[in-house]
């Protein structure tokens, strides 16, 4: 149980492929061989903000959407009167409360969509660059 | 037309050399492209993951063509025109269920592995351990989940190409598990990939082209559609409400709550789906990819909606129920129905070609898990050089892909549609919790995960085991013993708490600290994609 197997085992070093632009190319012998300091990355205050952000936005939004989903499918499993309530013709409160699960999935995304791109990306692209692996 | 039609329903419907010949097309295509598109450089990065040089929106279609499998298309077309409303909540459960995706997981694990899910869960752990824990996982998942596809490739295959022999059913299915076998072996995944492109987009064309078709029949009044429906169905109204499939009683209603919960946590844990984020270049595309298939997957799911009321009103309950194929024939009777032999061609071949495109996607993900997980990190120790790696891998599709076919060959016939949502229960169980715990919660150790993982998998198999799947109701696999001490067919209410509370308690009572260092990175890497 305490023997010593190698830690990653995927190389670090990637092969110079298209991914980030050639990471080594930039600055050879810049950066110590063990790559960015991550406990320095970790424990900066632009870092602990993002993540912090980030959790508390993909949290919400994840107890948000799956507290809509068990209560759709309880009234689906005990509520039978209920969604058999013709709207208008025969579209039924039922059939509109899943479309509109399909609403909301596709509403959802676009919210976290927007949302990555003006708070995550550019956040991200900040400590990348403090991190000297982009540009 | 109808009654020409209602003539052959005990039969064959439709032209079985032109569905062979559509089918042998998208084969041909698909063999040509995978052809021009493999490179002969075998690089792990390459056979694994294409290289991370497929585009978010590529990703995103093949996604969909991953996921959406025959049991998506055939099956909940078939639920919804003989069940109605009771088929359609499967639908909802696996879109919503790419939410847990888009928040939570395609970034992250982007960012943190490299080839397999035994990348992002070994990550910070005691690797050996947690990797063979993955690769049993990955392979049990994938093999429960391939079973089910090929086992309905022979219904297909009797449905369609008016084969009925055992015999003769055996050699199609061992026919399309080669061609599948030459996919992921000369193609890699890029190859497959375009496999899944392509199939993805003629089934998207070909359902939402018979959705326009069956709104214009009813002059795009969705009542007019669904009174038909009601009409020709012989449960009548009541297929417009929920209930008439899970409302039979308090245990099947209980059991339909535990199947939602597999079917929205499952989608997050499946091993297959995971490895796609690896295909594209970085988080941006990998969060792109979830958008195209929840874009894809939204019109698909809506189609499925009109096409399975659509079967019921043209060609009513009772003539799917006689056909063939039961269930399964009511989107290929309704081709039939409204563009004849040719459109029943078409969807033929669509089906055919998503049961061989599933199935090659499964077969490069376990070949994967087991080439990178088992043979470099376990057997080698992270010692072994790309060259034997992709070699063991390609080695281990052939044998996967042989097994694919016995058991399709095994399984054929049997009641196996248990098996997908039991896929689905197995990876929200097994795979889901440990992945959670890994990414956000920094004390999770290696105890943990191997308690989680074997907690939650070990559940699901006992309680399926001593479910009425196995024994004590008149569709279980054993017959004429009872032994069923669990009541529900699908055990995801019970396994996905327990798999959670296992990986808790495996971290909490456990002497060994979570690697500090380790974990400090995985967090800057995940979020940001520093180091990868």
């Amino acid at each position: 149980m305490t023997e010593v197997v190698p830690r990653r085992v995927a190389p670090r070093p990637r092969p110079a492929s298209a991914t980030f632009g050639g990471i080594g190319a930039e600055q050879p012998g810049v950066e110590p061989p063990a790559g960015p300091d991550f406990a320095a990355l970790h424990a900066g205050p632009e870092f602990t903000r993002l993540r912090a952000r980030f959790r508390r936005f993909a949290f919400a939004l994840t107890a948000l959407f799956l507290l809509w989903y068990l209560g759709y499918v309880l009234l689906a499993a005990y509520a039978h009167e209920l969604m058999a309530i013709r709207l208008t013709g025969s579209i039924t409160v039922g059939l509109a409360l899943g479309l509109l699960q399909f609403a909301s999935t596709i509403a959802i995304t676009a919210l976290y969509v927007r949302w990555a791109r003006r708070r995550l990306d550019p956040a991200v692209a900040a400590l990348r660059a403090d991190a000297g692996v982009d540009r | 037309m109808i009654a020409a039609a209602s003539e052959q329903t005990g039969g064959q419907v439709g032209d079985p050399v032109l569905n062979t010949v559509v089918f042998g097309a998208f084969v041909l295509i698909t063999l040509y492209v995978v052809y021009r598109v493999s490179s002969r450089n075998s690089s792990t990065a390459d056979y694994y993951a294409a290289d991370g040089g497929f585009t978010g929106l590529q990703n995103g279609i093949a996604l969909s063509g991953d996921f959406l499998s025959a049991a998506s298309f055939l099956g909940i077309a078939g639920a919804i025109a003989i069940h109605g409303y009771d088929g359609f909540l499967y639908s909802i459960g696996f879109l919503v269920a790419w939410l847990v995706n888009l928040l939570l997981i395609a970034e992250l694990v982007r960012n943190t592995g490299r080839f397999t899910m035994g990348d992002v869960l070994a990550f910070r752990m005691r690797q050996r351990p947690v990797r063979a824990a993955a690769a049993t996982s990955t392979l049990v998942i994938s093999l429960f989940y391939m079973l089910a596809q090929m086992a309905g490739a022979g219904a297909v295959v009797a449905l369609l190409l008016d084969v009925h022999t055992k015999g003769g059913q055996a050699l199609v299915i061992a026919v399309v598990g080669l061609v599948m076998i030459f996919y992921v072996l000369v193609g890699g995944m890029k190859g497959t990939t375009w496999v899944q492109i392509i199939k993805a987009a003629v089934l998207l064309l070909c359902v939402v082209l018979m959705t326009v078709f069956l709104l214009g029949k009813f002059g795009f009044s969705l009542t007019d559609l669904l009174d038909r429906a009601a009409a020709n169905n012989s449960k009548g109204e009541k297929i417009l409400d929920p209930g008439v499939q899970y409302g039979r009683t308090p245990i099947t209603t209980l059991d339909f709550i535990s199947l939602s919960l597999a079917l929205v946590l499952g989608a997050a844990g499946l091993p297959h789906v995971l490895m796609r984020f690896y295909t594209v270049p970085d988080a941006r595309q990998a969060r792109r990819s979830v958008v195209w298939a929840v874009g894809t997957m939204s019109v698909f799911y809506v189609a499925t909606l009109v096409i399975g009321y659509g079967a019921s009103a043209l060609v009513g309950s009772e003539r799917i129920e006689a056909a063939t194929g039961k269930e399964n024939a009511a989107a290929p009777l309704l081709a039939f129905e409204i563009g004849g032999t040719v459109l029943m061609g078409v969807v033929a071949a669509v089906a055919f070609a998503t049961i061989l495109a599933v199935v090659a996607g499964l077969t490069i993900t376990a070949s994967a898990s087991f080439a990178h997980d088992v043979y470099a990190n376990i057997l080698r120790r992270g010692n072994a050089d790309a060259v034997s790696e992709v070699r063991v891998a390609r080695l281990t599709a052939v044998v996967v892909g042989v097994l694919a076919i016995i058991g399709g060959i095994m399984a054929n016939g049997q009641n196996v549609a248990f098996l997908v949502a039991l896929a689905f229960a197995f990876a929200a169980s097994a795979n889901l919790s440990t992945l959670l715990y890994s990414l956000f919660w920094r004390r999770f150790n290696t105890s943990g995960t191997l308690w989680g993982m074997y907690g939650g998998l070990g559940s699901c198999l006992l309680l399926v085991l001593f479910s009425p799947v196995m024994s004590g109701a008149p569709t279980s696999i054993v017959s004429g013993v009872d032994f069923h001490l669990f009541p529900l067919s699908n055990p995801g209410i019970v396994s996905i708490p327990v798999s959670f509370v296992c990986g808790w308690l495996g971290t909490v009572l456990s002497r060994e600290k979570a690697d500090p260092a380790l974990a400090k990175e995985m967090e800057v890497r995940a979020l940001t994609g520093i180091g990868r």
